[in-house]
């Protein structure tokens, strides 16, 4: 996803907290609350609308309207709101907003986590929502004191007047301020006064991710509650045929067998029961139109066409005349598999669907669209429907589906259940379930003028759209090229003075979607190693030629040359060591790596990753550097193991013993620079991730010789 | 058939299927849900539980297997070493999504039973069978070192 505009106004409100305190929240101005109320209020004491809750203990509560998937959302929001607050750090904590138009992402219209737009998004109304708080607050005071509120100041949750030496406590205040009107315009902070905002605060969920109570939706116990797994149809777009139950209704527990079309659902008592009965079935399969599918067959139909041009995407200058004339042409192709996301926790929700009402619990990406779904499905006024959003065990766009899968799967479980059940997919569920990042082949040519210049820079790409038939088509697709397949690439910044982009959107029956870092998981790693190999045939160096294609872009040119410094560019290495440079701006952040690699006892050995980011101005710089920690092991893995092949029209894959998962002993050593920038704050879960491969793989060219142009590396590449 | 479990010191005398893999037990009959399902076939390491002193993972061992054998869970509390491994991870914020920390932990806790001093190695060799899809294997590392540092230093 692009990053959107912030387009829509909020207004702040007021009001009172049941059980005493202060609310402030906000409404869209044109009341566009249709298919919300108050019957989506969970549990607690907060309007629908509030994003910041002081009770009269003075404990500050943030609501959090971001999905917490490990990115560090209810720690940074909360710093944001703080901030503005003066509130006393150890005071402050948060919970997961309940589904509510007024949680609506801004740009995007619904309530959403992903595009790395969370802090992008929420810098504003969390700052506009901490300062109006405040300034009740110290009205307050100021009332009860009969002093002007411009002779108090706030601090650590205090209103002080020092004229007087009298100062009064937040949640003293904090009752008094609820019955007070909102000064029309509360100015925010100087960020040269912030207390919070750049401070490497520590994460607010940690204490419950290390003493297991953390609650992820698989965790939820109902009292009653039945388990069901679904043995799946083993070919995308096929059906049960027939089905034989007898052998697993004989297992103990065991309480229903039911056809949701997406599979067979085995309701139990018990997870082991329901796996039990799930083995115990006797199945034929309608296998439909993919079962003759393959890897091999789909990427022999990508290469014939990427022989073709397709849409233009984007086209500058004569493309075609400058690499007729070019005296030197490179021409070559690249190919990425299909990315399963594999989060730790595998996909599951769970349903107490009752005779008018539903309350559902699940770790989503996509409150807006899962609870429609949802509602829908059970047939439910969407009214009578509560989502609860848990902590996520890792999300990546896996759990951001326009199709609501796994949830709609788990209402139509509940449907026939009649009792409060949880859906589990097992690994081999989420593995061979679908929904990737799609399999892509690029053909990119370069034309060289004599001196070795770029003349000509020409890139074909062929892969599925996720997004054509989706409610996100209008604002994603624009004459039939969808934007996420081409990112990266037409929104190339280098300077290439003929410039071609086209794209063969395929139709192929695997369900694909956003996978962390979206359509830069392939392009930066084409045009990232493809200007490698320009590099090496026009004898420049890497930097020196990313330098030039990059002039004029002081963020771009910022992050390379941090990079290559600290890495040491240039530097003579150890004998048998080698570096690969790679830079790509995403989501309006810039990234740049250098990797440091080896070939230990014949096999590869990735020493060090050098990574300078600069995504404006950084609320947490320590949830910067786990991000970026965190995308050299992510895109590593993708680098050096991830791929999900079909043959027969079945997934082959199934688990982690073969859909690998970098481990510890494979971790380099990570150091990240991050840039001092006073630039709107922009994303850091998504955009590490794009420069690991190519880096990665433009170091093994530098000491090998070898240009590897497909994902993941194969078993040889790895040995010297 | 009932089965009798000492979970973190406590024992419990349970009714379930013998064949039951710990983990549900765990996770289902005793609400102990810190354990984690991640693969169901002993591959990822996200149900790692300490089995009379030795890390396993729980969603392979059946129930039957553990009768009279003392579980321990990231639920424990008085542990010497997951304790100052759970104020290490805390210290320099290890989690992310956080769901494979709890056998990230309870792995670690046995390499420090075991080693005072752990190597680079020993780690890599003690921590190889969790994986952590967010890979926060550098910080993972650091927390280690710094728990058997703080353990030596008696703190």
């Amino acid at each position: 996803m692009g990053a959107p505009s912030i387009g829509r106004r909020r207004f702040l409100q007021v009001s009172a907290a049941l059980g005493g305190g202060l609310l402030i929240g906000f409404v869209w101005p044109e009341s566009a609350r249709a298919g919300a109320s108050t019957a989506l209020l969970p549990e607690g004491d907060f309007a629908p609308n509030a994003f910041v809750r002081i009770a009269t203990d003075g404990r500050v509560t943030v609501i959090i309207n971001k999905s917490e998937m490990g990115q560090g959302p209810t720690t940074s929001l909360c710093m944001l709101l703080a901030d503005e607050l003066d509130a006393d750090w150890p005071k402050v904590g948060f919970e997961f907003a309940p589904v509510d138009p007024v949680y609506a992402h801004p740009g995007f219209g619904i309530q959403m986590t992903g595009g790395s737009t969370s802090t992008f998004a929420m810098s504003i109304p969390m700052r506009q929502a901490g300062a109006a708080a405040r300034a009740l607050l110290v009205q307050a005071a100021a009332n009860a004191w009969h002093v002007e509120a411009s002779a108090c100041r706030t601090e650590k949750s205090f209103v002080i007047h020092d004229a007087s030496g009298r100062r009064s406590a937040y949640g003293d205040l904090a009752d008094a301020a609820a019955r007070l009107t909102l000064p029309a315009d509360v100015p925010l902070k100087d960020p040269k006064d912030f207390r919070l905002i750049g401070k490497p605060l520590k994460r607010l969920d940690t204490p419950d991710k290390v003493n297991g109570t953390a609650v992820f939706a698989i965790d939820v116990h109902l009292p009653g509650m039945l388990t069901a797994l679904v043995a799946h149809v083993p070919v995308f777009g096929g059906k049960a045929k027939r089905i034989d139950s007898a052998a697993a209704l004989a297992i103990p527990g065991v309480k229903q067998v039911v056809d949701v079309g997406s599979g067979v659902a085995v309701i139990a008592s018990s997870f082991w029961a329901a796996k039990k009965g799930r083995d115990a079935l006797k199945l034929e399969w309608d296998l439909g139109p993919n079962a003759g599918m393959s890897s091999a067959g789909l990427r022999a139909q990508y290469k014939k066409l990427a022989e073709g041009p397709g849409m233009v995407a984007r086209e500058d200058g004569d493309p075609k005349g400058a690499m007729n004339s070019a005296a030197q042409v490179l021409d070559v192709e690249y190919e990425l598999p299909y990315l399963a996301h594999a989060p730790m926790e595998p996909l599951n929700c769970v349903v107490d669907l009752r005779a008018d009402s539903m309350e559902i619990w699940a770790g989503t990406q996509f409150q807006t669209v899962d609870h429609a779904a949802a509602s829908a499905t059970a047939g439910l006024d969407p009214q009578k429907v509560k989502l609860h959003t848990t902590f996520l065990g890792g999300g990546f766009g896996r759990r951001a589906n326009p199709a609501s899968d796994y949830i709609v799967e788990a209402v139509k479980i509940a449907m026939a259940a009649k009792a409060p059940v949880k859906l589990v997919w097992t690994r081999d569920d989420d593995m061979r379930g679908g929904y990737y990042r799609p399999m892509w082949h690029s053909r990119i040519r370069a034309g060289l003028d004599a001196s070795g210049a770029i003349a000509s820079w020409m890139h074909t790409i062929v892969g599925q759209s996720f997004i054509v038939g989706t409610p996100f088509e209008p604002f994603i697709i624009k004459d039939g090229i969808d934007g996420t397949s081409v990112e990266g690439s037409a929104d190339t910044d280098y300077a290439f003075p003929n410039l071609q982009v086209d794209l063969h959107t395929t139709t192929v029956g695997v369900p694909t979607l956003w996978w962390r870092s979206v359509g830069h998981s392939h392009t930066a790693f084409v045009i990232e190693s493809f200007l490698d190999e320009v590099a090496h045939a026009s004898k420049t160096d890497p930097l020196e030629l990313r330098r030039k294609l990059l002039a004029g872009k002081p963020r771009n040119l910022g992050v390379l040359e941090l990079a290559a410094e600290k890495a040491g560019w240039g530097t003579p290495l150890q004998h048998g060591h080698a570096r690969g440079i790679a830079v790509h701006h995403s989501f309006e952040s810039y990234v740049a790596a250098v990797a440091e690699i080896s070939f230990e006892g014949g096999r590869l050995r990735v020493h060090k990753y050098t990574v300078a980011v600069d995504c404006g101005r950084v609320v947490n710089p320590d949830t910067v550097q786990a991000q970026l920690q965190g995308a050299v092991g992510f895109g590593l893995t993708a680098t050096l193991y991830s791929a999900i092949t079909l043959e027969a029209g079945r997934v082959v894959q199934s688990n982690f013993h073969d859909y690998k998962m970098l481990r510890v002993q494979e971790m380099p050593q990570v150091e990240v620079h991050i840039m001092p920038s006073e630039e709107p704050s922009t994303g850091i879960g998504e955009p590490g991730v794009p420069v690991m491969a190519p880096a990665l793989c433009n170091a093994i060219f530098a000491l090998t010789g070898k240009r590897l142009r497909n994902l993941p590396l194969r078993e040889e590449d790895l040995r010297s | 058939m009932a089965i009798e479990l000492n979970v973190n010191g406590e024992k419990r005398t349970l009714d379930v299927d013998p064949s039951t893999p710990l983990l549900w037990v765990l996770r289902e009959t005793l609400e102990l849900t810190g354990t984690k399902f991640g693969c169901g076939a002993a591959q990822c390491g996200a149900c790692t539980v300490h089995l009379d002193g030795h890390a396993v993972r729980s969603c392979v061992v059946p129930v039957s297997a553990v009768a009279g054998k003392k579980v321990t869970t990231i639920e424990v509390s008085g542990n010497r070493e997951v304790s100052a491994l759970q104020k290490a991870w805390t210290a320099i914020d290890v989690p992310q999504c956080g769901y494979c920390q709890p056998g990230q932990i309870m792995s670690a806790a046995v390499l420090l039973a075991e080693t005072t001093t752990p190597s680079d190695s020993d780690i890599d060799a003690c921590m190889s069978g969790n994986v952590c899809r967010c890979a926060t294997y550098v910080r993972i590392r650091s927390a280690i070192h710094d728990a058997a540092a703080s353990l030596k230093g008696g703190k």
